[in-house]
C-alpha cells in the first residue's frame, strides 16, 4: 500500500511539474466545453433566401412578404434570371431560390392551380430537407389564406375533414440544443483526456528508458500499474465534476437523476478507458505509436457514439459495431439520468455491459503487462 | 544539397523502418474512411415508436400502419397507460409515442376535427423535431386521401429541385468532412511529434551542430510526410469516387493542387505546435485535444456553420480546415474553378505563409 502511495505521488508531481501540460489539461478541456457546446446544433437559422419573380403581381409580392417575415430566412436577395441565381449558389452566397413564374397570380384565380419552382442547395442533405419543409409550410400557410379570401361565403358541407397532431417535447421542451450536447461533450473531454494521458505514460518511460529502471525494483506488477494509473482516475472524476458545474451553472443543463448515480458509473467507465489506455501502452514502443492508436479509436468511438449522428439510422452492421463502443454507452447514460431522471435500474443494461467491459479490459491489460521484455 | 538529400533520406529511412507506424498512418485513414462513408448519416431511419391507442378503430389502424410501413418509423411497442409513456422512455426504448384520442373515427365523421398526440423524448432535440415534422406528415397525406371527395380550389404547388444532391445522400456531405480531418489530423500530428522526438531524444542538437541549416532540418524532417499525405489523400479520394460515388464534377488537378496546399498548411501548423512544445507529450495533447474537436465541429463538417452564433463564425472562419472543406465540396459536388473558390484558395494559403512565418520566428536554434 505504502509503495502505491510513493508511486501515485511520483505521478503526480510528474504532472504538476510539466508547466506545458497543465493548460492543456485543465484549461482547454473547458473552454472547449463552453464554446463547443454553442457550435453543435442541427437547427437550421439564417437560411440564404433569394427569389426570382417573373410575376411582379400583388400576389407574388405578398408570397414574398411572407418569406420575409419568417425568422428562418435572413438575407433576402432578388434576382432578375435563374442564371444569375444559379452563379450565385455556386459561389456559395445563397442556400434557396424561389422561382415564381409569369402569370402566377393569373393562373392561381383562373385555373385555381399554380405552380412554384424552389432549388435548394441539398450538398447538406439534411439541412436541405429541413429548408424545404420550412419553405412548404410558408407556401401552404400563404396558400391558406388565398384560399379563405376568395373563398368567403362557401357552403360548409365544404369544410374537409382535419386530423390535428399535437407535438410535445418532453424533457426539453424548448429543443434546447445545448443540453443534449453539454453531457456528451463533457463524456467525450474525459474520454479523450484519460486515454492519451494513460497511453502515453508508460510507454514514455519505456522510450525513455526508464522503465527498465522501474522493473528491476522490488515493485510489484500490480502495485505498479495501478499507481501508474490511479492518478488519471482521480483526473477523470475532477474534469467531469469540474464539468458538471459548468453544465449547471453556465448551460443550466437540468440535472433530474441522481448525482451518485452518474459519479459510480463514471468511476467504472474511466477504468475502462485506463484499461485501454495500457492495453494500447503494452503493445506499442513508441509515443507515437500509442498516440496514433488512441486517436484512431478516439475519433471511431465519438463519430460512433450517437452523440452528434443518430444511431439508429446506421446500418445493422454498424449498429453492431457501436456494442463495443464505451462512449456510446457513457453519452446514453449521462443523458439518461441527468435529463430524464432515470434510475439505477433504467440504465441496468448499459451499466452491466460497462462493468464487464472494464473487467476484460483491465484483465487484457494487466495479463499483457510483462515487467520483463 | 548533396548533404540536404542525404538527411532526406535518413528521414524516409526512419519513417519505413517503422513498419508499425506505418502500417497505422496508411491503414486507419483506410478503415475510418469506409466506416464513416457508410455508417454515418444524420438522416432518420427506423426510429422506435410506441403506440397508444385509446380508440382501436378502423381509422387508427389505417393510420398506424402507414406508419409502420414507413421507412422512418419502426412500431416497437403498444401501450395501455399513459403512465407507461414515462417508463419507457426513461428506459431508452423508444423516442416517441403517438397517442390516438379516444372515439378517434367518431370524432373525424361527426365533429370534423380529431387529434393525435405525438409525444417525443426530446433530449436529442434533432431526432425529435424531425419524428414530429414526419409523422405530422404522414398524418397530412391520410388527411389529403379522406378529403378527396371534397374539392380543395386554389393550389399552389411548389415543385423542389435538390441541387448538386438530387438523392439527398448524406456521404455527399460527409466524406469530404472525414477526408478533412484525417488529412489534418495525420500531418499535424506528424510533423509535432517527429520534430519534438528529436527535441526529447537530445538528437536535435546534434542536427542543430551539423553543417545543415535550421530550415534545411525542418523541411528534411517534413518533406517525406508530405509525400506520405499525398498517398494518403490519394488513397481517400479513389476510395469515394470508385465506392461511395462521390462524383468529381471539377477539375482533378485542381482538386490536387489545393490537397497539397492543404496538406502543407496542416504540416507548417505541425511545425508551429512542435516549436511551442519541448515534449512529444505535449504536441501530441496540443494537437489532438486543441485540435480534434474544434474541427469536427466547428469546420462544417457536420454542423451548419450559417446557423452558428456569429463569434462561432469567426472562431470557424480561422480553421484551416473549414476553407478546405468548402473547396471540396465546390470541386467535387459543384463543378466550379479557380474562378469561384479563388477566395478560399487565398485564405488557405495566406494562414499556410502565417504558420510558416511564426514558425521561423519561433524556432529556437539554441537549445536551453
Amino acid at each position: 500500500m505504502k509503495i502505491i502511495g510513493y508511486i501515485i505521488q511520483k505521478e503526480f508531481k510528474q504532472i504538476f511539474r510539466n508547466k506545458a501540460m497543465l493548460p492543456i489539461i485543465f484549461v482547454i478541456p473547458f473552454i472547449q466545453l463552453i464554446i463547443l457546446s454553442n457550435a453543435a446544433t442541427f437547427e437550421i437559422k439564417n437560411i440564404k433566401f433569394s427569389y426570382i419573380d417573373y410575376d411582379k403581381t400583388s400576389f407574388s409580392r405578398a408570397l414574398i412578404d411572407k418569406f420575409n417575415a419568417s425568422t428562418y430566412f435572413n438575407v433576402i436577395t432578388e434576382y432578375p434570371s435563374e442564371k444569375i441565381a444559379n452563379s450565385a449558389m455556386l459561389r456559395g452566397e445563397i442556400d434557396v431560390i424561389l422561382e415564381i413564374p409569369q402569370y402566377f397570380e393569373r393562373d392561381l384565380l383562373k385555373d385555381k392551380k399554380t405552380n412554384l419552382l424552389v432549388i435548394i442547395n441539398a450538398i447538406d442533405g439534411a439541412a436541405a430537407g429541413v429548408e424545404n419543409v420550412y419553405i412548404n409550410q410558408i407556401v401552404q400557410g400563404f396558400n391558406k389564406n388565398v384560399q379563405t379570401d376568395l373563398m368567403q361565403g362557401s357552403d360548409k358541407k365544404n369544410i374537409p375533414k382535419n386530423i390535428i397532431s399535437i407535438p410535445s417535447f418532453w424533457y426539453n421542451k424548448t429543443l434546447n440544443y445545448k443540453t443534449f450536447m453539454v453531457p456528451g461533450i463533457l463524456v467525450i473531454l474525459v474520454t479523450m483526456i484519460t486515454l492519451f494521458l494513460s497511453g502515453m505514460n508508460i510507454v514514455r518511460e519505456k522510450e525513455i528508458g526508464t522503465l527498465e529502471q522501474m522493473n528491476v525494483t522490488p515493485i510489484k506488477k500490480h502495485q505498479f500499474i495501478i499507481g501508474k494509473l490511479f492518478p488519471f482516475w482521480i483526473l477523470g472524476m475532477l474534469l467531469l465534476t469540474v464539468g458538471l458545474i459548468i453544465a449547471r451553472l453556465l448551460f443550466n443543463v437540468p440535472m433530474v437523476g441522481s448525482l451518485a448515480l452518474m459519479y459510480l458509473y463514471t468511476a467504472i467507465y474511466i477504468l475502462v478507458i485506463l484499461g485501454m489506455g495500457l492495453f494500447i501502452s503494452n503493445y506499442t514502443d513508441t509515443q507515437q505509436q500509442a498516440m496514433f492508436i488512441a486517436w484512431f479509436f478516439v475519433v471511431i468511438f465519438i463519430l460512433m457514439s450517437g452523440l452528434f449522428t443518430p444511431i439508429e439510422s446506421m446500418p445493422e452492421w454498424a449498429q453492431f459495431l457501436t456494442e463495443f463502443n464505451p462512449i456510446k454507452y457513457y453519452v446514453e447514460i449521462m443523458r439518461m439520468v441527468m435529463l430524464k431522471g432515470s434510475s439505477f435500474m433504467d440504465i441496468l443494461p448499459q451499466f452491466g455491459k460497462t462493468v464487464l467491459y472494464a473487467i476484460i479490459m483491465n484483465g487484457l491489460a494487466v495479463w499483457s503487462y510483462k515487467k520483463t521484455n | 544539397m548533396k548533404r540536404f538529400i542525404g538527411f532526406i533520406k535518413k528521414e524516409f529511412y526512419h519513417i519505413f523502418r517503422d513498419k508499425r507506424t506505418l502500417f497505422i498512418l496508411f491503414g486507419m485513414p483506410i478503415v475510418q474512411i469506409l466506416l464513416f462513408g457508410f455508417a454515418i448519416t444524420n438522416e432518420i431511419n427506423n426510429v422506435d415508436i410506441a403506440i397508444l391507442d385509446k380508440s382501436k378503430d378502423v381509422t387508427t389502424q389505417e393510420i398506424i400502419n402507414k406508419i409502420s410501413s414507413s421507412k422512418y418509423f419502426s412500431v416497437k411497442q403498444f401501450i395501455e397507460k399513459e403512465s407507461e409513456i414515462e417508463t419507457i422512455f426513461k428506459k431508452g426504448k423508444v423516442k416517441a409515442t403517438l397517442v390516438f384520442e379516444k372515439d378517434f373515427s367518431e370524432k373525424l365523421t361527426k365533429e370534423n376535427n380529431t387529434t393525435v398526440q405525438i409525444i417525443t423524448d426530446a433530449t436529442d432535440p434533432n431526432t425529435a423535431n424531425t419524428i414530429s415534422n414526419y409523422v405530422n406528415s404522414i398524418l397530412q397525406k391520410h388527411q389529403q386521401e379522406i378529403n378527396v371527395t371534397k374539392i380543395t380550389p386554389y393550389q399552389i404547388v411548389p415543385e423542389t429541385r435538390m441541387a448538386y444532391n438530387q438523392e439527398l445522400k448524406s456521404v455527399f456531405m460527409f466524406v469530404p468532412g472525414v477526408m478533412t480531418i484525417i488529412l489534418m489530423l495525420v500531418s499535424a500530428m506528424m510533423t509535432s511529434i517527429s520534430i519534438t522526438k528529436e527535441k526529447e531524444l537530445g538528437t536535435m542538437e546534434i542536427l542543430l551542430v551539423s553543417p545543415l541549416k535550421p530550415f534545411q532540418v525542418i523541411i528534411g524532417k517534413v518533406f517525406p510526410y508530405i509525400f506520405l499525405s499525398i498517398i494518403n489523400a490519394v488513397v481517400i479520394v479513389l476510395l469515394s469516387i470508385f465506392i461511395f460515388k462521390m462524383p468529381v464534377a471539377g477539375n482533378l488537378f485542381l482538386l490536387g493542387a489545393e490537397s497539397i496546399l492543404f496538406i502543407i498548411s496542416s504540416l507548417s501548423l505541425g511545425i508551429l505546435i512542435s516549436t511551442i512544445s519541448e515534449t512529444q507529450q505535449t504536441a501530441m495533447m496540443l494537437s489532438l485535444m486543441g485540435l480534434l474537436l474544434p474541427v469536427i465541429l466547428l469546420s462544417g463538417f457536420i454542423f451548419p456553420i450559417n446557423s452558428m452564433h456569429n463569434i462561432l463564425q469567426v472562431i470557424s472562419n480561422v480553421i484551416p480546415a473549414t476553407w478546405y472543406i468548402i473547396i471540396l465540396k465546390g470541386i467535387m459536388l459543384k463543378g466550379v474553378g479557380l474562378a469561384v473558390i479563388w477566395k478560399e484558395t487565398l485564405i488557405l494559403l495566406g494562414m499556410t505563409i502565417l504558420f510558416i512565418v511564426l514558425s521561423i520566428k519561433k524556432y529556437k536554434i539554441r537549445l536551453e
